[in-house]
């Protein structure tokens, strides 16, 4: 009897013993939640290695790797250099997403009304009240756009989607960056509050006459008229994995300033303007914990690609993430 | 001769007095953490200052209270407006007019109605009330009250469902069975021999229920309201998807706000500097004193009466 009792404890305690060591630890953004807990199953049944990720948000996915109770951290929103020396921290992008803005006007398909960022801005200012508005309607010389006041509708959480939609704002809009400012929530001038992209979906698809911005997912799933933008190469794209792709391709990321980009306002000829990558924060003095977490990501990158995809997000481009390789070897964490 | 107590009841006391003083505890620890994590913004903003600054701009880092702290009282007192008529006719209904087989149904009915979870209430709000608040109720109301002058101001704007006129209402619908189901027991308490000798003097029905059984039930009506203004006051998610989280301080009743839980609901997981977040908590400690002083007032209030009525 006693010799049972002495093999289940000790089974146990080597259980629990290899479940520690194969167990990686994530916490943060929201947004890239779905793709990285597909990874995470693939790399499980692949390697037997658990992947452990909770979406509790960028903010609070920042303050556990300060903290250092995970083994990563993950925010929507970059941290700046002189933070991640504060913080001790190591960051690199790992996905990358695309905002869209959305439309309900009656007879307006999806694809057919044409933004530029000076107009969103002043719409989002609450400068441009109608539709017909003359600097819409020089964008949309085809187009028979109706005397109805435009409905702006945001997010009422704070978000990266948010982050990255008055970054894109604020950088190519002087008004939108002296008056509002960019941030994961800011002061809107107008319009109502959604709560989530399925709150802001759902406003736009129920208000006439309104516009929001989602992430492409739930654009695509939800079947809203997204628009055509101008970007800074000065073509009218549409919002579609190709030219997120030309927009992660043409983002100029530094490995010397810890991949410190927001993607907005890519030079690419097709990029879609409003971009921006997930990023992963690890602690710089745990680097055996880090060698298990890249070892994670660099399988991800190498065999994750397709399923993201399908997933309605965009894979880095392959020459970021050589340099990612490129990162973690000079700081002694490849894995 | 002293008997000694048994070994089971020193060891009963002992754990009855720790699970009373572990609320103790919980509560005075609540407070302390509350008022630790928001000592920063406490000392950027000052009290007087934080509450009376409309301003929330997480950019720039400003914060004020003077938004939530509107959305809160509106909601609130607006909810219980809406709730308390329709609460009393159920309770008198229940009690009074009802036919013997109907009561308990609709008794086991409105109880129910208090158990389900708050969110809810909230992707009702959003999904299913908003739209016809929108496409009917709201221009309904701008036609009618709002064309008179003063009054017309609180129906002001564009009709959009998203607004503090639809969260009171998902509110006081939540309340609702508190109210009713505390105020039918307190009815059902009047003792039969007064509503008999009531209408052995000639009372009618109406005379019965406004004469005796509300004056004799008034204590627990009261309490059933305390309950309720408790409930609205603290109640997240039902809010949550149908207010807009704007800080903005509006006359009109169609306009998104904000109230204090709303706020946190919204800006809890993404706030990422350490006085945004502390401006929260801040938030978060005056409603505990909010909800706390406003409970202690209506404690004191019933209290009161009810010496007054024993006398």
């Amino acid at each position: 009897m006693r010799k049972v009792i002495t093999a289940v404890a000790l089974s146990g305690v080597v259980a629990s013993q290899t479940l520690a060591g194969e167990t990686i630890n994530g916490a943060g953004a929201t947004f890239p939640y779905p793709v990285y807990s597909a990874w995470a199953y693939m790399y499980y049944k692949e390697t037997g290695i658990k992947l452990n990720y909770q979406s509790i948000g960028s903010g609070g996915g920042i303050r556990q790797i300060k903290n250092r109770t995970v083994d990563f951290g993950a925010s929507d929103a970059p941290l700046k250099p002189q933070k991640l020396d504060e913080y001790k921290l190591y960051q690199f992008p790992a996905i990358i997403g695309g905002v869209v803005p959305v439309v309900n006007i009656p007879r307006v398909k999806a694809g057919k009304l044409r933004l530029d960022a000076d107009t969103i801005c002043h719409i989002y200012l609450g400068d441009i009240k109608y539709w017909d508005n003359p600097k819409i309607k020089a964008l949309n010389p085809n187009l028979n756009l109706p005397h109805k006041k435009i409905n702006v509708v945001h997010r009422s959480d704070g978000s990266g989607t948010t982050a990255i939609f008055t970054t894109y704002l604020a950088e190519a809009c002087p008004d939108w960056k002296q008056k509002v400012g960019a941030g994961k929530a800011v002061k809107w001038p107008v319009g109502i509050g959604g709560k989530g992209n399925e709150g802001v979906a759902n406003y736009v698809k129920r208000l006439r006459y309104s516009i929001g911005y989602v992430e492409f997912a739930y654009a695509k799933q939800n079947r809203l008229a997204y628009t055509l933008l101008k970007n800074p190469a000065g073509n009218f794209v549409a919002p579609s994995i190709q030219s997120f792709k030309d927009a992660g391709a043409t983002a100029n990321f530094d490995p010397n300033k810890h991949f410190y980009l927001w993607m907005v306002n890519a030079p690419g000829k097709n990029a879609w303007p409003i971009a921006g990558a997930s990023f992963i924060l690890e602690a710089r003095e745990k680097s055996s914990a880090n060698k298990k977490v890249n070892k994670f990501f660099k399988w991800a990158f190498e065999h994750g690609d397709e399923i993201a995809i399908k997933l309605d997000y965009v894979p880095l481009p392959k020459e970021l993430k050589e340099k990612i390789y490129k990162y973690w070897e000079k700081n002694g964490i490849a894995p | 001769m002293k008997r000694k107590l048994p070994l089971s009841d020193i060891i009963f006391g002992i754990v009855s007095f720790s699970a009373s003083f572990l609320v103790l505890t919980l509560i005075f620890s609540t407070i302390l953490i509350l008022y630790n994590e928001s000592s920063l913004a406490i000392h950027r903003f000052g009290i007087l200052n934080f509450i009376f600054t409309e301003n929330w701009d997480p950019v720039n880092e400003i914060f004020g209270a003077a938004a939530p702290l509107y959305g809160t009282f509106i909601t609130t007192v607006l909810s219980l407006l809406f709730a308390i008529p329709v609460a009393l006719g159920i309770a008198i209904f229940l009690t009074e007019v009802s036919p013997h087989f109907l009561k308990s149904p609709i008794g086991v009915a409105i109880e129910m109605l208090a158990a389900i979870p708050s969110i809810i209430y909230g992707m009702w709000g959003l999904f299913t009330l908003a739209p016809i608040m929108a496409e009917y109720v709201e221009p309904a109301l701008q036609k009618t009250l709002g064309q008179i002058p003063l009054i017309g101001k609180l129906f002001e704007g564009e009709p959009q469902g998203i607004d503090l006129f639809t969260a009171s209402v998902v509110l006081s619908i939540m309340i609702v069975p508190f109210i009713a189901s505390i105020a039918r027991d307190s009815l059902n308490l009047t003792p039969n021999i007064m509503k008999e000798s009531a209408y052995a003097l000639g009372a009618t029905k109406w005379d019965v229920i406004k004469d005796i059984m509300i004056p004799y039930a008034k204590l627990g009506i009261y309490g059933g309201i305390v309950l309720a203004l408790g409930r609205a006051l603290g109640e997240t998610m039902a809010v949550a998807f149908v207010l807009g989280n704007n800080h903005q301080i509006t006359l009109s009743l169609f306009e998104a706000a904000a109230t204090i839980t709303v706020t946190l609901a919204n800006e809890f997981t993404e706030a990422d500097t350490d006085i945004y977040l502390s401006s929260l908590f801040y938030l978060a400690l005056i409603l505990f004193v909010l909800s706390f002083v406003i409970l202690a007032i209506a404690k004191f209030f019933l209290l009161k009466a009810e010496r007054g009525y024993s006398r």
